[in-house]
């Protein structure tokens, strides 16, 4: 059997293979043991530069790849271009071509524009990764999504996984959804029509519209973050209805015929998208996620730095060569 | 000027319902004849064009030249040029330039740089409001005297009904159109595409079609509260050309046009985000598409106009969010057509050019569209089976922002003669 590879970007799970989106998950195994040492440092990627272009606000995620990187002995930048696309100075072209001038070997971007992860890979020659483009894609959210979800089913397929929020500005929705139909999981999405993106029945889910009847049908709930600006700019009334009618609570979870898995990407707004007992009880494995992501992440690098798949369990171990 | 026979071809001309081999004779630059097996004068160019179509200048009610400021996009001169090469020989050009074209001394500016190209004709469009602000009328009275042939706030809709009933209202001392980019920008708002199937894939804000359908609704109403000539600009959805159907039923006079690739292609274009097909009105689904060739097979749509919206290229490269809207059109629009129109039997011949010149010419009230005898000689002369490879290195046009890269068109431009000059050899 061949070992699909993952080409030389990983820009989002549209394009993926369900055998592509395994071999990651798989290979994130191994991983995942390497933070639970107490030299948490292998050399995979020793000898690799990678660079962190951040072009927009983010703690965990920059801190997530950071470690990943780290771990596997990458040397690594962080850029932290402020301010929205057209105020910065320096065009994406133009950061593109200085990037690729410093011979690095991998960039992980966070872009506020759909589509800018594609734009960079497609002007350099370096690996790129996206770090969340916009309302396109976040593939290692999903990943690790799917990863912590798996941890506590031991299968994805035959799941029924309902994203609730906003789905219309979320690029974790997006991912999740094509990572997960990809796997055989039922997918669905749940919140106000007013933050449904058009067509998205066309991606192949199931649209709730109240809260209580995703509840009832998934054993898998992934609430996204709700942003401050979605009311300001008139999609919701109010913060405190969206948590009385669509917020995910312990009394509603209560009547669910089944123990519901509660995720999260994170940052939550406690008391609007997700009641803290939700948050912190039993139900949540929101802090595996972030665990999780650390593999995960380690992983996709390493994969794309042209690690063989049956060989990481063997590069943990490897204090000789590279990947 | 030395008198020019052109001979044997298909001559077209809607006008005068004149389709058939004749020859048509140029004296002084204008038509001195057409019919059958005319006599060449003593010292006339006699030029062979069997197998080629002969037909009046193509016109194009909808161009944006850039000069005043982006001269780097365009100028009033590569744009005539670029017009002739796509045989074109007369363009109106629209007036959100920087500064906007809203007084009679910016539409002179307009016709002197026209003069001195020596190209395709080209006539200004004033704007409706001053500044294009949608708040005071501009001067209508004075511009028109200028040279202006329409007004027109394009690329801003208007989006009082009040001023756009005085606009019409005000219009019609100078029997004029009143232009109109429908779009209701509380609906579309932050779009950069189609609303859709797409958009939600690519993460890109949607346009929905009821931005346009409701002010295409609001101006057909206002068109019939006034009696002024409303025209609407690039129509591009399925409900547009059914409320303008429903508009002309009732008799309202409005008139309305379609652009090359609003009935060439679908928002799919925007796929692995290419800036190239990003444009306002966005390109629609494949039901609207299908929509506007049936309205400009059956006349619900009067018009072929390009729109031709050309940016520099470095404008266009970068993210899709923050690249204008635009695509050129100039040196396709004739291809387009006879590809995806003509060929494929959803238009005659004939038809296409009423679409693309007597059309236009008649709802502008240009002096063009016609081959009658003693009109100035402005002539296109294409090989209708002549296949031919879009290359945008090859444009006239300063700017490549075209979503029609490596197409094979059929129909290709052989000559272009404005007032009887050749503006336009192909090969040259």
């Amino acid at each position: 059997m061949t070992v699909p590879s993952l080409g030389k970007d990983l820009l989002g799970l549209e394009p993926l293979s369900r055998e592509q989106i395994q071999l990651i998950l798989d290979t994130a195994e191994p991983f995942k043991e390497v933070s639970e040492r107490a030299i948490k440092k292998v050399p995979a990627l020793r000898g690799k530069t990678i660079v962190n272009l951040f072009f927009e606000a983010s703690t965990r995620t920059r801190i997530s790849f950071e470690f990943a990187e780290k771990r596997l002995s990458a040397d690594t930048v962080n850029v932290a271009a402020q301010g929205s696309s057209v105020q910065k100075g320096e065009n994406l072209v133009d950061t593109a071509r200085n990037l690729e001038s410093m011979r690095i070997d991998m960039v992980v971007i966070r872009h506020p524009s759909s589509g800018a992860a594609q734009f960079l890979a497609e002007r350099i020659r370096s690996n790129v990764i996206n770090g969340g483009d916009g309302m396109h894609e976040h593939p290692t959210q999903a990943l690790l999504d799917m990863l912590t979800i798996r941890d506590r089913f031991n299968r994805i397929e035959g799941l029924r996984v309902c994203i609730c929020g906003d789905i219309a500005h979320s690029r974790v929705a997006r991912s999740n959804i094509w990572g997960l139909t990809k796997l055989g999981a039922e997918v669905a999405v749940c919140g106000p029509q007013s933050l449904m993106p058009g067509a998205i029945e066309e991606l192949g889910v199931t649209v709730f519209r109240r809260i209580e009847e995703a509840i009832e049908w998934a054993d898998v709930l992934n609430v996204m973050r709700l942003q401050l600006e979605r009311m300001e700019a008139g999609y919701i009334p109010s913060l405190r209805e969206y948590y009385r009618v669509f917020g995910v609570t312990l009394e509603r979870l209560e009547r669910a015929p089944r123990d519901v898995l509660i995720l999260h990407p994170g940052p939550m707004n406690r008391g609007v998208e997700i009641d803290s007992r939700v948050a912190d009880g039993p139900h949540s494995v929101i802090l595996d996620q972030v665990t999780n992501g650390v593999a995960v992440r380690m992983a996709v690098l390493y994969l794309l730095a042209g690690g063989r798949p049956e060989l990481a369990e063997a590069a943990k171990g490897d204090r000789g060569g590279g990947a | 000027m030395k008198p020019m026979l052109l001979r044997g071809g298909r001559v077209i001309d809607p006008s005068q319902q004149q389709d058939g081999e004749a020859d048509v004779l140029i004296l002084d630059g204008e038509i001195g004849g057409l019919g059958p097996n005319l006599s060449a004068p003593a010292g006339a160019d006699v030029v062979d064009v069997s197998g080629k179509v002969v037909a009046p200048g193509l016109v194009d009610i909808h161009v944006h030249l850039r000069e005043p400021g982006q001269e780097d996009a365009e100028t009033v001169t590569s744009g005539a040029v670029a017009a002739a090469a796509g045989g074109f020989t007369s363009i109106c050009a629209m007036p959100n330039t920087d500064p906007v074209t809203d007084n009679q001394a910016a539409v002179g500016f307009i016709v002197k740089q026209a003069a001195a190209a020596r190209a395709a004709r080209v006539y200004p469009i004033g704007a409706i409001s001053v500044g294009q602000r949608g708040e005071q009328l501009a001067e209508f009275g004075e511009m028109v005297a200028a040279g202006a042939v329409a007004v027109s706030d394009d690329g801003h809709p208007v989006v009082s009904s009040h001023l756009m009933r005085t606009a019409l209202e005000y219009a019609l001392s100078f029997n004029i159109p009143v232009a109109e980019h429908c779009e209701d920008p509380a609906l579309s708002k932050h779009g950069v595409m189609n609303a859709g199937r797409v958009a939600t894939r690519l993460g890109l804000r949607g346009i929905p079609a009821a931005a346009e359908e409701i002010m295409v609704a609001r101006n057909i109403l206002m068109g019939e509260l006034t009696g002024g000539h409303i025209h609407l600009c690039h129509i591009s959805t399925r409900g547009s050309v059914d409320l303008i159907r429903w508009g002309k039923a009732r008799g309202v006079n409005v008139t309305a046009e379609a652009t090359p690739h609003h009935f060439a292609i679908t928002h799919d274009a925007c796929e692995g985000y290419d800036t190239n097909a990003k444009m306002n009105p966005p390109l629609r689904a494949a039901a609207d598409v299908e929509a506007v060739a049936v309205g400009l097979a059956d006349g619900t749509l009067d018009v072929i106009a390009t729109d031709h919206a050309p940016h520099h290229y470095e404008a266009k490269e970068r993210e899709f969010d923050d690249a204008p809207f635009g695509v050129v059109g100039l040196e396709t629009a004739l291809g387009l057509g006879m590809s995806l129109l003509v060929d494929k039997g959803r238009l005659s011949l004939p038809q296409l050019i009423d679409r693309m010149s007597t059309a236009p010419a008649r709802i502008f009230h240009l002096p063009a569209g016609t081959l009658k005898q003693g009109v100035a000689a402005d002539v296109v002369v294409f090989d209708p089976a002549a296949r031919w490879v879009v290359e945008p290195e090859q444009f006239r046009s300063k700017s490549r922002n075209t979503p029609f890269r490596g197409w094979e068109l059929l129909g290709r431009v052989e000559r272009t003669l404005v007032g009887g000059r050749t503006a336009y050899l192909q090969g040259r």
